[in-house]
């Protein structure tokens, strides 16, 4: 499966190909918003897996579809695969509530037994009809301007474009009407029953919104990359932000670009377009996984590292406070009797200067009025747990941000 | 009694798997009450809760706010469910988790406005929060996270107010905020009730108190009831409280 080839057929007329270019990339770009929405709740939902779940068990809706209308692309099919997309949740949930079995171990026994259902109907039916599984599992993007919407001998453009525009109109419609019932009950499913809003509805319903976008993107690029493209771009836009929408736009966008780069990492080096897409969706998660501002590894690490300098420096703090005779005081004392090693003794001591909380005067330390202060409130803190005399100290200090 | 009544239970029973954690239940909370649920772990209170709520289906029995079904006086009723039921790293701010308790007068598909937002904020400032409306719902320690959810109840404006457990978790000073504002929504002529651990606190924070095990034990007022004889059949070991006076 290589992009090269329907695209050098193209390069013979170079008009085509720069629509066939611009058509690929818009119908990638589409696919991308489109999974990055129901995503972006799936992962705050928790239920990730689940979309792995839909992504596979589609095949033998997509199979009886074909069989039916012999037309990967008609929306009878779309709504057949659905449909078994809607069956899988409901038959994990049943599974689960059984509690004979945990979720995972439910979800992992339903699709498989869904997929392999329409892996034997495509085998059992291979002569007959133009449908593979690889197909189905890697779909094949730059086959896609290929098949063309024709109306009264007027060419429209590529069929999926029709279709997954189709699918995004109605994910962003119902996104936008129903974004506060979305939040309650993803957030509080408790509040959302006891205010009327049914989170068995609006389950449903973002069960039915994924399986639609599923099968509707699973022609562009495979049941599989489908997964890659609703979980990552809400995964990275989650490590970003603390805004729902904000991490909803974020997602659109980290989906699009991804969507896009990877089209030109695929034409540069030649490889599949979706492999390439969720190659790059994956460095872009790794990136901000290690960079983001306050979720990433490094952030993490840095405050970390910060805390236990604090707890340190509220210990020495703390030491000077409790001895008043000089030679407890003295700058060589402090690291024999508290054991420290001299890189922490050094950063805590800068710490506390910087802070005007000691001052040093011939190798004795003394609290300033500043730091006798911010000891005993810190102690006060340790001991009482209570939060609003802090708020203040918040800003300065890691150690009191919970 | 001349009080109307508030919440009214009959035969109420609900079962997980066929097990029942609840049991042919009777149960009628007056107007105006102060009440505390308290009962071992397991004993059905926070399911009792939810089931007058209609999010736990009961195998039999109705329940009745002010002498209709839940589902159509909805809009009397606020719930404060366990802090720990949600996950509080959600992308939301503090000001957002209160605006939510305005969905429900809000109904499907209309948007909070500015009128929701300043009931909202009102609601903040009331529990002591209105400086920290804009922090992420992860940065606030328990006793914040558990105000702004009291902050939420309070922005319903309802007659009636259920809580689960809401002293879980807090630091001392939240527990006497919140018990302030208890009483002073009892005040107002409100019906408040509580799921409630500490039973030191049941004499000096209630006026009212139901026992429950699995079976209702008791139900009434405090100086009433709340006895050593009650605790002992609730909590079925011999309990003596010396806290009464």
């Amino acid at each position: 499966m290589r992009a090269s080839k329907p695209l050098q057929i193209y390069i013979t007329n170079n008009l085509v190909m720069n629509s066939a270019q611009i058509e690929i990339q818009l119908i990638a770009s589409l696919v991308a918003v489109a999974c990055a929405i129901p995503g972006t709740f799936l992962v705050l939902r928790k239920m990730a897996m689940i979309s792995d779940a839909i992504s596979h068990s589609i095949l033998p809706g997509v199979v009886i579809g074909f069989f039916i209308t012999h037309n990967l692309n008609s929306p009878l099919l779309i709504l057949l695969a659905a449909f078994t997309g809607i069956i899988t949740v409901v038959l994990v949930e049943y599974i689960q509530k059984t509690k004979l079995v945990k979720e995972d171990t439910a979800i992992g026994l339903v699709f498989p037994a869904l997929f392999s259902i329409g892996v034997i109907l495509i085998a059992k039916n291979a002569n007959d009809v133009h449908l593979d599984i690889d197909a189905v599992l890697l779909g094949e993007l730059a086959f896609a301007p290929f098949d063309r919407l024709v109306v009264f001998g007027v060419d429209m453009g590529p069929k999926s474009l029709y279709i997954i525009g189709s699918i995004l109109l109605i994910t962003i419609t119902l996104v936008i009407t129903f974004f506060k019932e979305l939040k309650v009950s993803t957030f509080d499913k408790g509040l959302a029953s006891s205010l009327g809003f049914s989170p068995v509805i609006i389950h449903y319903g973002l069960m039915s919104v994924s399986s639609v976008t599923t099968v509707g993107a699973f022609d562009a690029v495979g049941a599989i990359l489908v997964v890659a493209l609703m979980i990552a771009p809400a995964a990275t836009a989650y490590l970003l932000t603390t805004n729902l929408k904000k991490m909803l736009v974020l997602a659109v966008v980290i989906g699009v670009s991804s969507a896009i780069s990877g089209y030109w990492l695929a034409h540069w080096l030649d490889a599949s377009i979706a492999g390439s897409m969720t190659t790059v969706l994956g460095l872009i998660f790794l990136f901000v996984y290690l960079f983001a501002p306050t979720k990433g590894v490094i952030a993490v690490m840095y405050r970390e590292r910060q805390q236990q300098t604090e707890v340190s420096l509220l210990t020495f703090l703390l030491h000077l406070k409790n001895h008043t005779d000089n030679n407890e005081r003295h700058i060589n004392h402090l690291r024999e009797h508290i054991n420290w090693q001299k890189v922490t003794a050094t950063r805590v001591l800068n710490l506390a200067l910087k802070n005007n909380m000691i001052t040093i005067d011939m190798n004795i330390i003394s609290l300033t009025k500043k730091g006798d202060l911010f000891t005993s409130k810190a102690i006060d803190y340790i001991i009482t747990n209570e939060d609003s005399q802090i708020e203040d100290m918040k800003d300065d200090f890691f150690l009191f941000r919970g | 009694m001349n009080k109307k009544i508030a919440v009214k239970v009959d035969d109420l029973t609900v079962a997980y798997n066929y097990k029942p954690v609840l049991w042919d239940i009777d149960l009628e909370i007056p107007e105006g009450v102060l009440m505390a649920i308290v009962g071992p772990n397991g004993a059905g209170k926070s399911t009792l809760i939810k089931s007058i709520l209609g999010i736990l289906k009961p195998i039999a029995g109705s329940i009745s706010i002010y002498g209709k079904p839940y589902i159509k006086q909805r809009k009397l009723v606020a719930y404060v469910p366990q802090k720990g039921s949600v996950d509080w790293d959600f992308p939301t701010t503090a000001l957002d988790v209160v605006l939510m308790g305005t969905y429900g007068s809000l109904g499907w598909i209309k948007r909070p406005r500015q009128k929701e937002k300043k009931a909202a904020l009102e609601a903040l400032e009331k529990v002591g929060m209105l400086s920290l409306k804009n922090r992420q719902i992860s940065q606030l320690s328990g006793g914040q996270q558990q105000r702004i959810f009291l902050a939420r109840a309070l922005v319903q404006n309802a007659s009636i107010y259920f809580m689960d457990e809401p002293f879980q978790g807090v630091d001392a000073t939240t527990e006497i905020a919140i018990i302030n504002i208890l009483k002073e929504l009892r005040k107002a002529g409100k019906t408040v009730i509580v799921v409630h651990h500490d039973l030191q606190t049941v004499p000096e924070y209630f006026d009212w108190v139901t026992f429950l095990n699995v079976k209702k034990i008791a139900t009434g007022p405090v100086k009433d009831i709340f006895n050593d004889e009650n605790l002992t059949k609730t909590y079925g070991i011999n309990y003596k409280v010396s806290i009464q006076e």
